[in-house]
């Protein structure tokens, strides 16, 4: 099967070393993780790991079960690109002298609807946020300023769809278990 | 006046609230704690003292397995820890229930390269259902009523409870904390009845339909509702390795193991079916052979509590996740009585095939050495097929799983899923202390044995009645076996030179004889079978005997090898 990039949303208690039980199921399997970040969501006490990662669906559609089996995890999703809409975000650390020599600055940070978020007499930072190819974009054309820094942030996403399944998840719990409701 | 206890007191109250009566361990630095207040209430909690953390693991195992009550281990840290690693991954690789309890050093000193510190929950994850680190006293209640609950919920397995010194030196008001519910995990799936009916629906219009039994069949008692049911519908039923003893073994309805030394009926027709409903078991390779080549004409309704077990291997066409008793009670009012005459006759030439060409020369061999089949044919038979029956793993657990019989559930624990050479001795003393009123009997080899034979010492400590067949060919029989047949009898690094059994028997005071020759076997079983202790028969088997009949690697399920020069043909 062709590989393509997938994204794999880990909704689970947050405990320590929730983190580690899910990637260790990628290592498994050696399949390299593109980008990683976690976050509070909107439900008290319940975190979102995000990942990205190039596989077969069969192969990520099993790595997503087994995600999901774990204790710690409620729910486990595996997404591609038009499924959810998603931003990455990219730090860039020039040398200021370099970038007040060109007369085109002001057209580049247009053009990349890139944003200044410090100048000092020695560096400068910029910051884009957009999807992999916009901020690669601008790394291309900041490369001859001679980039100090570069970072980019792992992706985060939210789902198209109408329908809310972890919500759903949660509500369900809610409703069987009433008395035990949120703690456990 | 305040009622406070130490977190290592907290820990054994909260183990008895839990009904634990028995655990298996082994003191050390970090757990010291816990065994100094164990000393207090030994009228409650029996403690075994094993000889090696392995044969702890192991032990619970077969107690787990043999009761399907959660079996508890403690141990210390660090090298202690890393000792339970094989009896963890056999146990969530066959799903037995665990608690395993190891000391780790004090939470100041985590992560400074401690004396006897080891990263416990990092290694353990993997092979591990849940595991968790308790750094302060008044977590421990809580954290064991958690583990209990993991442990032998939904599908079962092995959890790991690291608790840090100071947490079990720490003060606690004592509470007694239970567990039924935790937000992240449903451990048994509501039933969906549009399942249950499409099922019914399938099976009624089945021609062809076969029942494959599996382990879950057995952690959620559903042996009634299954038997039940193939009897209603008239639906030959298989087993799995873990699977076996969930069909009585003269049922006629009971087609036998699957797998690659399985029987010759199940394997054959499971490529002949049109329906299988698959009960508790997860389409091991073992089992599937060739997967492209797998049940090609059947539809598969997969019954499980683990939905990661659903289309991991074998492509279903309907999974119903739930308990499997659960599903089959569900399922039973929606089945119709039928008569399936010719296809349960279709089993027969499969079953007369091999009788003739493996089971009558395995069982009655005309002279020449002692082989397994016999001897395990002979030991099942002297214990009116009503024991236990343990096995290590090697060819003694190939010929131990096909030839001993069964007359109720629970009645045959291997290491199945991580198949550990070791596990046989240590699982059946578990077994026994489980269950003393039954008979528990071990078929081992002569390596296996020899892996956690040390276990002997706890035989003598506690008096444990097992009764060990050691089926000794001075060989690792089973890769001897793979490279006769698929390595031009390079047998490298299989011969054994082996101690005298009987004498090291006699260091641990077991009873225990030789037998070297064929008219002293059933004399020598019926000895065995009559005492009340432990008992060894060190059985001098044919080196040369190889398990049939055989799906080689890379075969489908129906090109089963009868003898290294034969294939099985209708
Ligand atoms: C811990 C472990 N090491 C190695 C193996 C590989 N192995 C499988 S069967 C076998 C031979 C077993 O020999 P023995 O215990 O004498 O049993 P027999 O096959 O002769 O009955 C070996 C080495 C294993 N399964 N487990
Ligand atoms: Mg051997």
């Amino acid at each position: 099967m062709e590989k393509q990039l997938f994204t794999i949303s880990v909704f689970s208690e947050n405990n320590v070393g929730v983190l580690n039980q899910v990637t260790i199921i990628f290592t498994r399997r050696c399949i390299n993780l593109e980008s990683i970040s976690a976050s509070p969501t909107s439900i008290p006490g319940v975190h979102k790991l995000t990942f990205t990662a190039y596989g077969d669906r069969r192969q990520m559609e099993k790595v997503v079960q087994q995600i999901e089996k774990r204790i710690d995890v409620m729910k486990a999703f595996l997404h591609t690109d038009d499924e959810i809409v998603y931003q990455e975000v990219a730090l860039y650390k020039v040398p200021t002298d370099k970038l007040l020599i060109e007369s085109n600055l002001e057209n580049i940070i247009r053009h990349h609807g890139a944003r200044i978020l410090d100048i000092t007499p020695e560096y400068t930072i910029l910051e884009k946020t957009g999807h992999n190819d916009e901020t690669e974009a601008l790394f291309e054309e900041l490369k001859r300023y001679d980039i100090r820094q570069f970072v980019r942030s792992g992706r985060v996403t939210v789902t198209k769809s109408p329908i809310e399944h972890v919500s759903n998840y949660i509500e369900q719990q809610a409703r069987l278990h009433p008395d035990r409701f949120p703690a456990e | 006046m305040s009622n406070k206890i130490n977190g290592a007191e907290a820990l054994i109250k909260s183990l008895i609230c839990e009904g634990v009566d028995t655990v298996f361990g082994y003191p050390g630095g970090a757990i010291i704690p816990v065994y100094d207040k164990l000393y207090d209430y030994t009228s409650q909690l029996k403690h075994i003292l094993v000889r090696h953390e392995q044969g702890a693991t192991h032990a619970a195992q077969g107690y787990a397995r043999a009761t399907g009550k959660t079996g508890v281990v403690i141990v210390t840290s660090g090298p202690a820890a890393t000792n339970v690693i094989t009896g963890l991954s056999d146990a969530l690789m066959d799903s037995t229930p665990l608690v395993v309890i190891t000391g780790q050093v004090a939470s100041s000193l985590l992560g400074s390269d401690a004396f006897q510190e080891t990263d416990v929950v990092g290694i353990v994850h993997p092979v591990t259902k849940w595991a968790v680190q308790i750094r302060r006293a008044e977590d421990i209640p809580a954290a064991v009523a958690r583990a209990f609950y993991i442990a032998n919920n939904g599908r079962p397995g092995p959890v790991v409870l690291d608790i840090a010194k100071d947490a079990q030196v720490g003060m606690v008001e004592w509470a007694h904390r239970t567990c039924d519910y935790i937000r992240s995990y449903i451990p048994v799936p509501e039933i969906n009845n549009a399942d249950i009916s499409e099922a019914a629906r399938m099976l009624n219009h089945a021609e062809r339909p076969m029942i494959l039994s599996g382990h879950g069949v057995m952690i959620s008692g559903a042996e009634n509702e299954l038997r039940m049911l193939a009897e209603k519908a008239d639906i030959p039923v298989a087993a799995t390795l873990l699977g076996l003893s969930t069909m009585p073994s003269d049922h006629p309805l009971y087609k036998g193991m699957l797998g690659m030394h399985g029987n010759i009926g199940p394997n054959y027709n499971t490529n002949r079916a049109d329906v299988i409903l698959a009960v508790g078991m997860r389409f091991d390779d073992r089992v599937t052979g060739r997967l492209d080549a797998y049940a090609p004409q059947a539809k598969i309704i997969h019954i499980d509590i683990d939905s990661s077990e659903f289309n991991k291997n074998v492509k279903a066409a309907l999974t119903i996740h739930a308990d499997a008793r659960q599903a089959l009670q569900a399922l039973l009012p929606g089945i119709n009585q039928t008569r399936r005459t010719a296809w349960l006759d279709s089993f027969i030439p499969c079953e007369k095939a091999e009788n003739e060409k493996v089971i009558v020369p395995e069982v009655h061999p005309q002279g020449g050495m002692m082989k397994m089949g016999e001897v395990v044919n002979l030991v099942s038979r002297a214990f009116g097929d009503k024991a236990i029956g343990v096995t290590d793993v090697g060819q003694n657990q190939m010929f131990g799983s096909r030839y001993f019989r069964f007359t109720e559930p629970r009645s045959m624990l291997t290491s199945g899923g991580l198949g550990t050479m070791g596990f046989g001795l240590p699982a059946a003393i578990g077994a026994k202390m489980g269950c003393p009123e039954r008979e528990v009997v071990l078929f081992v080899g002569d390596g296996g044995f020899q892996m956690t034979i040390q276990e002997l010492g706890t035989i003598l400590e506690y008096g444990t009645a097992v009764k060990i067949v050691l089926l000794n060919n001075n060989f690792l029989g089973n890769v001897r076996q793979w490279q006769q047949l698929f390595y031009d009898g390079r047998f490298s690094q299989t011969p054994m030179v082996n101690p005298d059994f009987v004498a090291i028997c006699a260091a641990y005071g077991i009873d225990a004889e030789n037998v070297t020759d064929r008219s002293q076997l059933s004399d020598a079983i019926a000895r065995m079978v009559k005492s009340d202790k432990a008992y060894l028969l060190n059985v001098n088997i044919d080196p040369t005997d190889m398990i049939f009949p055989m799906i080689p690697l890379g075969a489908a399920v129906d090109e089963m090898m009868i003898n290294a020069n034969e294939m099985f043909k209708l």
